[in-house]
């Protein structure tokens, strides 16, 4: 028995009225969408919202994102509106890196750090309109970015649940958008924004997702939610759309080279033993951070380290075979323990067993090779290999279409 | 090469100290105080014409012993007009106790009282001591490999281990607990229950049976030395402080009140006054409260977050009001000898009657029957009123600073509550008042400008001691911002009148100055 029957307006979470507690997760405003659709029943959790691993076969909607489009339900992520006189200078000593950068209509990825130069998430800044900013990450934030207003004229509110989203990535996402009725959208630049109307609401249109692809984010409030899903559908009809859960997703992002929280690092946040997290320059995101800035979090601690030098070196390995290097540790050829993967599968793009590690500096430099120690099990029978690995400087997959504009039309 | 100018913002007895302490050594030194007068909560002043009183702090007992004598203070100027005080823990009927170190006299006390006070003096006074040695130290910074650190932390380790066995479990034991217990556990009599209890509390945010009252009483008495008064009021040890930093080449201006800490990139430049005035200055010291340094002077926008919130939790809300009375003659307490009527009085019935003026104080009220202690310095001093006039000045507890109704609604009803209190002990001394003075914490913080009111720029406690004073990475009287340094009771040993913390702070700023001229 479903939660919600099909046809039935979901509300957006009213916290007033306090039911919120009542339910430990909550069906996120595309549920009576989902819900069908997800033929595994695979509910997995993120954050305090239900959100699918997979509808029907991760692999498929792995390959819908390759090579048609996929939708992702983004509605979990965290979201915070940052306005007032002094948005640009809070976020500049929020952020590592210089925010005035991101113009209006323009969105830029991030990373923000505890005073100790820790990274404790990293996210996108959409400049939505001048001074008016909204923060997206994978975790909760509040009560850091509340702390983070002690001194400005700045207002912070949260609209994680105000906001119903949707990532649309793949080579047909384009010509999806445009057959949903979204005029000029092959006219956007990537990490732009546009608005458009939509069923007598705002649709706010990103160009902007997590795959390394071509792909939209597309942003709604939530009574407009099951419409928006029932459109783009209708749209993406002919063009081989699916829904994707978060396994696909994983896929998509390892290939593409981008760090997720709680895989590539742990939010300083959440870390109690010292020394499990990471710095920006042991993320390989030294390019976010902006000395040039007199203060922000970080920068004094960040110094040091860029004196002192860093512990760790986060590495593209392109390692032998087909056995993915979960959770593997990597040495030298000589058998040191340098280092872990943190991310790893067989890329079906990019036809190679591929990984994210982190190495203990200074290993880690491109073209150096590694051993990954694999384990894997056929019929309960376990298998070890130590497989080859060397560092690539490049990324694993990234087709010219994700810069492309206009996109090819498919 | 000339050194860099400093500038210390703040003219109390801790910027004074260290601006003495830093001309001494050769540096260029300007003080600038907001006030008229130097002295900060260690001021002499009028509150009613031919009247003076020692507006805030009004007893000296911690005085730094080495700033005594390194700034040669005799010489400068400061006597003083009584000396080892008793103590006097009034009774409603007269039937008084008097203390006077170990020794108990009045109120019908029992030989066991006698012995167990003798006893609880000894290893008070052995306890303090430990503490009174690392108030001379800079605070360690945990976790690092610095060898002076780790000498300093073996030095305090070291104090506590030669208590020798039985002390030191002793200790241990009872450094983080509250005085209500230890008191219980020695004493019978409710009025040296109360007095002792008293002492631990004044000027804190605890009551006795709060954690780390009786670290407060430890702290109190650190500075091993008996209650005193100066000739003049407390001014004069302010005074003293002013003339041998200006002797030592320090320049003083008051009447120039800080709007703000200047900053070019990550470093400060020097202070703009108010009207706009800019002084630059390499070096800025702050003896003004961490939330005063930080949030109202240099802005939270130039500090980093976690240290934000760090400044920002930092407890500091006053309790204690002061009371001053102008009196037509010398008030008659009852049962009070004459030659008694000026050594320290204390209200505080026992230690229950303590327990409960702090009561209301947990609920944002004042209390209903507060404890106090009252000296009357005129009785010493005839410059502080006019012949056959006297000056009344008592410390007022439970007052706190954020009281529900607000202090413009209950200040005048809290002053006639404590005059109704005196009255039961001194009764017609209503009817001698010339003119009543009551600071509340409210007053406190804007004559004094202490964030909160609060005597110690900060609540003494050991989670705000030490190392973790004013806050950990701040406690070596650094600050996160390149060329500011902290040097006020808010850094490391924390509030009374030692001057120990502008002695330490302008040791590290000498260390951090010689190390950036090596580099």
């Amino acid at each position: 028995m479903s939660l919600f029957s099909k046809n039935e307006t979901i509300k957006p979470i009213d916290f007033s009225s306090k039911a919120h507690y009542r339910t430990k997760a909550f069906p996120s405003p595309f549920y009576s969408r989902q819900e069908p659709l997800n033929v595994l029943k695979e509910w997995g959790r993120w954050a305090d919202y239900l959100s699918p691993h997979a509808y029907h076969c991760s692999s498929m909607e792995y390959f819908a994102a390759r090579n048609a489009c996929a939708v992702f339900d983004l509605t979990p992520m965290s979201k915070y509106r940052i306005s007032g006189n002094d948005a640009l200078a809070y976020l500049n000593r929020l952020m590592t890196r210089q925010v005035g950068k991101i113009k209006p209509g323009r969105v830029g990825y991030c990373v923000w750090c505890t005073d100790a130069g820790q990274v404790i998430d990293d996210g996108t800044i959409f400049h939505i309109r001048a001074g008016e900013y909204r923060l997206c990450s994978q975790e909760r934030h509040l009560d850091w970015l509340l702390t983070n207003t002690m001194g400005f004229d700045v207002s912070v509110t949260e609209e994680t649940h105000q906001v119903a989203a949707l990532a649309l990535q793949g080579p047909t996402s384009c010509a999806t958008l445009r057959e949903m009725g979204l005029a000029g959208i092959e006219n956007m630049k990537p990490f732009g924004i546009a608005h458009f109307s939509f069923a007598g609401t705002q649709l706010m249109v990103s160009r902007t997702g997590f795959t390394g692809d071509l792909g939209y984010e597309l942003w709604i409030d939530p009574q407009h939610a099951g419409l928006l899903w029932d459109r783009l559908f209708a749209a993406g009809s002919s063009r081989g759309i699916q829904p994707m859960g978060d396994e696909a997703l994983a896929m998509l992002r390892v290939e593409a080279g981008f760090i997720q929280a709680g895989h590539e690092f742990m939010p300083a946040h959440q870390t109690v033993r010292t020394g499990h997290t990471r710095s920006p320059f042991e993320l390989g995101l030294s390019w976010l951070v902006d000395f040039s800035k007199p203060n922000f979090n970080g920068r004094k601690a960040l110094l040091a380290e860029q004196q002192r030098g860093h512990r760790y070196n986060l590495v593209k390995l392109d390692i032998d075979g087909n056995k993915p290097a979960n959770n593997s540790y990597v040495f030298t050829s000589r058998k040191k323990l340098v280092g872990t993967v943190t991310s790893a599968l067989w890329s079906p793009s990019a036809k190679a067993s591929i990984a994210l590690a982190s190495l203990q500096a200074p290993y880690g430099k491109p073209g150096e090779e590694f051993l990954v120690e694999i384990y894997y099990q056929k019929e309960l029978k376990w298998s070890r290999v130590m497989a080859t690995a060397h560092v690539i400087s490049g990324v694993f997959y990234a087709p010219p279409r994700k810069r492309l504009t206009p996109p090819a039309d498919y | 090469m000339r050194a860099r100018p400093i500038v210390i913002i703040g003219a109390g007895h801790n910027g004074l100290t260290c601006s003495a302490y830093l001309a001494k050594a050769g540096q260029q030194v300007t003080v600038v105080e907001a006030s008229g007068q130097v002295g900060g909560a260690a001021v002499t002043r009028e509150f009613t014409p031919g009247y003076r009183v020692s507006a805030g702090a009004h007893l000296l007992y911690m005085l730094d012993k080495n700033v005594r004598k390194e700034l040669s203070l005799e010489s400068a100027g400061l006597s003083f007009s009584q000396l080892d005080m008793k103590t006097v823990a009034l009774a409603e009927d007269g039937n008084h106790l008097v203390i006077s170190g170990e020794s108990l006299h009045g109120a019908d006390i029992t030989d066991s009282d006698q012995t167990a006070m003798k006893e609880y003096q000894r290893f008070m006074t052995r306890f303090a001591a430990v503490i009174g040695r690392a108030h001379n130290r800079i605070p360690p910074r945990v976790g690092t490999k610095n060898r002076s650190d780790l000498l300093t932390m073996a030095k305090t380790a070291l104090d506590i281990r030669m208590l020798g066995r039985d002390d030191m479990r002793e200790f241990l034991r009872i450094a983080g607990i509250n005085i209500y217990d230890i008191l219980q556990e020695h004493f019978e009599h409710p009025l040296l229950k109360g007095a002792l209890a008293l002492d631990a509390v004044l000027g804190t945010n605890l009551g006795p049976r709060s954690n780390n009252s009786l670290f407060t009483a430890l702290h109190r008495r650190s500075g091993l030395q008996g209650m005193a008064m100066p000739k003049g009021g407390m001014g004069a040890v302010s005074d003293a402080l002013a003339t041998a930093a200006r002797k030592h080449g320090a320049s003083i201006r008051t009447s120039a009140t800080v709007a703000r800490i200047l900053m070019e990139g990550d470093r400060v430049t020097g202070v703009e006054l108010q009207g706009g005035e800019k002084i630059s200055a390499g070096t800025v010291i702050s003896s003004a409260d961490p939330k005063t340094t930080f949030f109202g002077l240099l802005g939270a926008r130039n500090l980093e977050a976690g240290f934000v919130r760090k400044i920002h939790n930092i407890r500091m809300l006053g309790t204690t009001a002061k009371l001053h009375l102008a009196l037509d003659g010398l008030p008659a307490f009852k049962g009070l000898e004459r030659g008694l009527l000026g050594e320290r009085l204390l209200i505080a019935a026992d230690i229950e009657y303590v327990e409960h003026a702090f009561n209301h104080a947990k609920y944002g009220e004042h209390s209903s029957r507060p404890v106090a202690e009252i000296t009357i310095p005129s009785l010493h001093d005839d410059s502080l009123a006019p012949a056959g006039k006297h000056v009344l000045s008592a410390v007022v507890q439970y007052a706190p600073y954020q009281l529900k109704k607000g202090w413009s609604t209950e200040k005048a009803g809290f002053t006639d509550l404590v005059i109704d209190l005196l009255e039961q002990y001194a009764p017609g001394i209503r009817r001698q008042i010339i003119h009543r003075e009551m600071l509340t914490p409210v007053d406190i913080e804007r004559e004094f400008r202490i964030t909160g009111g609060h005597w110690h720029h900060g609540e003494l406690a050991m989670d705000q001691y030490l190392m973790l004073r004013p806050v950990p990475h701040s406690a070596q009287y650094l600050s996160p911002v390149n060329g500011l340094f902290l040097c006020g009771a808010g850094s490391h040993p924390g509030g009374g009148v030692m001057g120990s913390a502008g002695r330490n702070a302008a040791r590290a700023v000498l260390s951090v100055i010689k190390a950036g001229k090596r580099a």
